[in-house]
């Protein structure tokens, strides 16, 4: 379990806009209404002078899982990198526990995982350097073993990086999310390049995550086996779209 | 703490596996050192005359050919995006790359610099000034050179972009460096030119991990 003080909240609202209308929800009052623990309002994208996204609100509690769906340059990758502070909205908030996540970046940064599109993999590292470096990046970094048992690439811990496959690759990239505790994972397209093998394996940490009580935001192009994921479809705020301007 | 000798140590492990690019700077200095005699004719009281300024201005370029590469490699495969998103302040990391350029690429042009410098026939009287005001110096460009490197992540052709942006601001290194050896040869105390050269370093120190982490940042939208 994470150190939240928040009780779990399966029940609230699906993924919708939660407007001024809803507004109490980003109140923390822990007796009556449960703050969503992470919401954003009215978020707009701007990339490269062409309007991405916009008026696309999402909400997001403990145990739950959001996916992201939508076509190539939809924003999908955008959205999840405005989720984690590395890009600020053009418009709009987001919202932790009450807490709109720009105030405090490094408590943001210190509550999540991110896996991009980049792997960041060093190749000149073996397996076991590399992810001993995201762990002693993150204060409460762990054992490195378990991590790289759980995505299968033990076998593989002295090896240098440069003569892993793509796939596996990608497997250490996403070992890095389990080598630490993170209440919140966004993870993009977090299944390319895996096998099927693989790709089980990122299913059940996701599953086991939301069982500890942790959160996650996938965008994917693939049918994901989370049947109780909430989706988010961004060709509905896309500018392409009848998306509002 | 810790986090700091974790990225230093990622830093110094990557260069002793690929050292290809401190191995570069130093055979850049050391080749256009030696062209000076080639080109300026075998004079001896010539050569030690312009010695200083030229090993000053060979260690420089060396310098900024492997600033280059400081922070590209971090920020094409996506390592600063996590670690811009570790809870640390990126300036730790940053200041521990250019830590690590600092020993990785410049000890290695203090260490050949003496070398070089019987190649010019530096007046033996110059030798301590050169490499004293040479470890003093070297940090400074490591440090405002990684601000150069972090603002133009990103750019193409950054490298031309990284020597018009940084050289200017080095100018002060290169005078008080090469000073620092003149007011040896000629007989003065070069411990002003030391000092001025160290109060450099401590204000590089103080604002470049600062300017070059929020440089990344900005490439990193």
């Amino acid at each position: 379990m994470f150190p939240t003080g928040q009780p779990w909240n399966k029940s609230a609202g699906a993924v919708s806009r939660v407007g001024p209308a809803n507004a109490r929800f980003a109140v923390n009052r822990p007796d009556t209404h449960p703050a969503i623990r992470f919401s954003g309002r009215a978020l707009a994208c701007v990339r490269g002078d062409r309007a991405v996204f916009s008026g696309l609100d999402f909400a997001l509690d403990a145990g739950e899982v959001l996916t992201l769906t939508g076509p190539n340059g939809s924003g999908k990758s955008s959205l999840l990198r405005t989720m984690a502070g590395l890009l600020p909205p053009v418009s709009g908030a987001i919202e932790w526990e009450g807490a709109n996540i720009a105030e405090d970046r490094e408590a943001h940064a210190a509550r999540l995982h991110y896996v991009g599109h980049l792997d960041a993999v060093k190749l000149a590292l073996t397996v076991a350097e590399n992810l001993r470096f995201w762990s002693a990046v993150r204060p409460d970094g762990g054992d490195i073993q378990p991590a790289l048992e759980q995505f299968g690439i033990s076998a593989l811990a002295d090896l240098p990086a440069r003569f892993l496959s793509a796939g596996q690759r990608r497997r250490l990239a996403l070992a890095r999310i389990a080598v630490s505790k993170a209440p919140l994972w966004l993870l993009d397209e977090p299944t390319v390049a895996l096998d099927s093998e693989g790709i089980a394996a990122v299913h059940a940490a996701i599953r086991n995550h939301c069982a500890e009580g942790g959160s996650c935001v996938v965008s994917t192009n693939a049918p994901l086996d989370l049947p109780d994921a909430k989706g988010l479809d961004l060709v509905r705020h896309g500018m392409g779209a009848g998306g509002r301007a | 703490m810790t986090a700091f000798a974790a990225a230093l140590g990622r830093e110094l492990r990557l260069a002793i596996r690929e050292p290809g690019e401190a191995a570069a700077a130093v055979m850049f200095f050391v080749l256009a050192t030696m062209l000076f005699p080639f080109g300026v004719g075998p004079e001896a009281n010539l050569l030690a005359r312009i010695a200083a300024g030229v090993l000053w201005v060979a260690a420089l370029l060396a310098a900024m050919l492997s600033l280059e590469r400081l922070f590209l490699g971090d920020y094409e495969d996506g390592s600063f995006e996590i670690l811009a998103l570790a809870p640390l302040p990126l300036s730790l990391i940053v200041g521990a790359k250019m830590l690590a350029h600092w020993l990785t690429t410049c000890i290695p042009l203090i260490v050949a610099t003496p070398l070089m410098a019987v190649l010019l026939d530096l007046d033996t009287g110059g030798y301590f000034a050169l490499v004293a005001a040479m470890a003093l110096g070297t940090p400074t460009i490591s440090l405002v050179g990684g601000v150069g490197a972090a603002l133009t992540l990103g750019a193409r052709r950054g490298g031309m972009l990284l020597s018009v942006l940084v050289l200017p601001l080095l100018i002060p290194v290169l005078i008080f460096g090469a000073g620092a050896v003149d007011a040896a040869l000629a007989g003065h105390a070069v411990r002003q030119q030391l000092m001025v050269l160290a109060a450099m370093f401590l204000a590089a120190s103080a604002l470049c991990p600062w300017a070059a982490a929020a440089a990344v940042r900005q490439a990193l939208e």
